[in-house]
């Protein structure tokens, strides 16, 4: 079982390798699309990378609930 | 001049030659090869081992996100343009994005995307393949790509007319600017398949040099032992702009685009016509275009791929159409052919010989052709003064574009 911390860090990573993020920018209060500026299609890699790494299904009907990283570190933290 | 000439203004390309203009021009005039044996370990499969790769590798000067949703052929044309533009001194001008328009195309398109993101369907599912996708393999994708980063607003147009694609994109900015559409456009080609279906492809077509143990002399325009192209890889772009709005903003100008001529054959999807009557028709009327007569044409950069037939047609048609004078060259010796992007890094050079009162060499003409009844600078570069110069291109399909720049 991740903690939170180590889901956030699991996706600073993913971020970085698909949208350059610097991975000290990422918290989980951060947006990330006003903060991260992680476009609708980069936002799709992330989503499966994220499945991926952490052995969950994120449908995509929730993906529009994931508005901060704390969003989706909740809800991968709730699945996995 | 007149004032609504249509005067060329930047110039950019990444090349097999060099990764900017300087360099690959010095390339050119050094006689310098561009063409390598392939060391990927497809390329043990294939007939054809050969290739002109690029000199600098897109990753060395791209970051490496914005790699991850272009295709090479987006990428590279990103490059050659933002040079372009930089050297029109257009970077941060206030140009009106209104007045600005894209003109750039590729003969194949994002084949290397699509044959990847193939390799990640079979081998992981569906949902593997990426969401860049569509917009890295669109045909449209380099010249859109090009219109978003340099904020074009006047269209973004996208030809495809297989090798002479560059040229073509060049011929509708200038009818784009002269029809009053636009004040400045960026106009080029770009190619990146050095993969191994489209070069299985075209060797399985009989169409490349298969002198895989010289690589260096695999590209030898009209001498005897030619045997096939060589691919080659690249982009070129050009900034075209309405000769008084250069003016006003004091622009370097390198020279005019004073005409271009544009026929099909009708008559086979891959041969040339024997006569080249397409040939004939468009560098006719590319010179009517210019509003000069064949006796002015002084020098040709040609089509001349090293193939067996396709160059001696080429040298036909200019028997009838210009006439015995001009001297020659094929700068695809040195460079490979770049497909889509041939006819917009052939242009750049004759714009430099124009300039520069030098022809380029044509490499490995060793032993010519019986038939080559025109003077060719082979080995090595020529002094000539240049005040109007052919660029020739031809594409599978039956495409032929013929256009005429001049000392501006």
């Amino acid at each position: 079982m991740a903690t939170r911390a180590e889901i956030t860090s699991g996706l600073a990573e993913i971020l970085e390798e698909v949208a350059g993020v610097n991975p000290d920018d990422v918290a989980e209060e951060k947006s990330f699309t006003d903060d991260l500026d992680v476009d609708s299609l980069s936002m799709v890699e992330v989503v499966v990378a994220a499945e991926e790494k952490f052995g969950v299904k994120i449908p995509d009907n929730e993906v529009q609930n994931l508005k901060t990283v704390g969003d989706a570190v909740s809800f991968i933290e709730a699945n996995h | 001049m007149s004032t609504t000439d249509v005067v060329v203004t930047g110039l950019g390309a990444t090349t097999p030659l060099g990764g900017d203009v300087a360099s690959t021009w010095d390339a050119m005039l050094a006689g310098r090869s561009g063409v390598r044996a392939l060391t990927q370990e497809w390329a043990g499969q294939l007939p054809v081992r050969i290739a002109a790769e690029l000199a600098v590798d897109p990753s060395e000067v791209m970051e490496r996100v914005k790699l991850r949703r272009l295709d090479r052929s987006e990428a590279i044309a990103l490059i050659a343009a933002h040079q372009a533009w930089a050297d029109a001194g257009l970077k941060d001008s206030g140009l009106d994005p209104e007045r600005f328009a894209v003109s750039f195309g590729s003969g194949i398109g994002g084949a290397q995307t699509l044959l990847n993101q193939d390799d990640i369907l079979e081998a992981s599912g569906p949902r593997r393949v990426s969401p860049h996708t569509v917009p890295m393999l669109m045909p449209n994708g380099p010249a859109a790509w090009v219109g978003l980063e340099l904020g074009a607003q006047a269209g973004v147009h996208s030809m495809a007319s297989a090798c002479a694609t560059g040229a073509e994109a060049l011929s509708l900015g200038l009818d784009i600017i002269r029809s009053g559409r636009a004040d400045v456009v960026m106009a080029g080609g770009t190619e990146a398949v050095i993969h191994p279906l489209p070069i299985a492809g075209f060797a399985s077509m009989r169409a490349m040099s298969t002198r895989n143990d010289e690589p260096e002399k695999a590209s030898r325009p009209w001498d005897k032992g030619r045997d096939g192209f060589v691919l080659g890889e690249g982009a070129g772009a050009l900034v075209l702009e309405r000769a008084d709005h250069a003016i006003a903003r004091g622009a370097t100008i390198y020279a005019r685009l004073a005409g271009a001529g544009i026929t099909s054959d009708g008559y086979d999807i891959v041969q040339p016509h024997p006569e080249g009557a397409g040939a004939i028709r468009a560098i006719r009327r590319a010179i009517e275009d210019a509003g000069i007569t064949k006796a002015d044409i002084v020098h040709v950069n040609a089509h001349a791929t090293s193939t067996p037939v396709g160059d001696m047609t080429e040298i036909a048609a200019l028997l009838t159409a210009v006439g015995d004078h001009p001297v020659l060259t094929s700068t695809k010796s040195m460079s490979g052919h770049l497909l889509g992007a041939a006819g917009a890094l052939e242009s750049i050079a004759t714009i430099l010989a124009i300039r520069d009162s030098v022809v380029p060499p044509t490499i490995n003409l060793d032993d010519p052709d019986d038939k080559l009844a025109l003077d060719v600078a082979a080995h090595k570069s020529r002094q000539l003064d240049i005040p109007a110069a052919l660029n020739n291109s031809f594409g599978f399909g039956g495409h032929n574009v013929a256009l005429v720049f001049t000392r501006a």
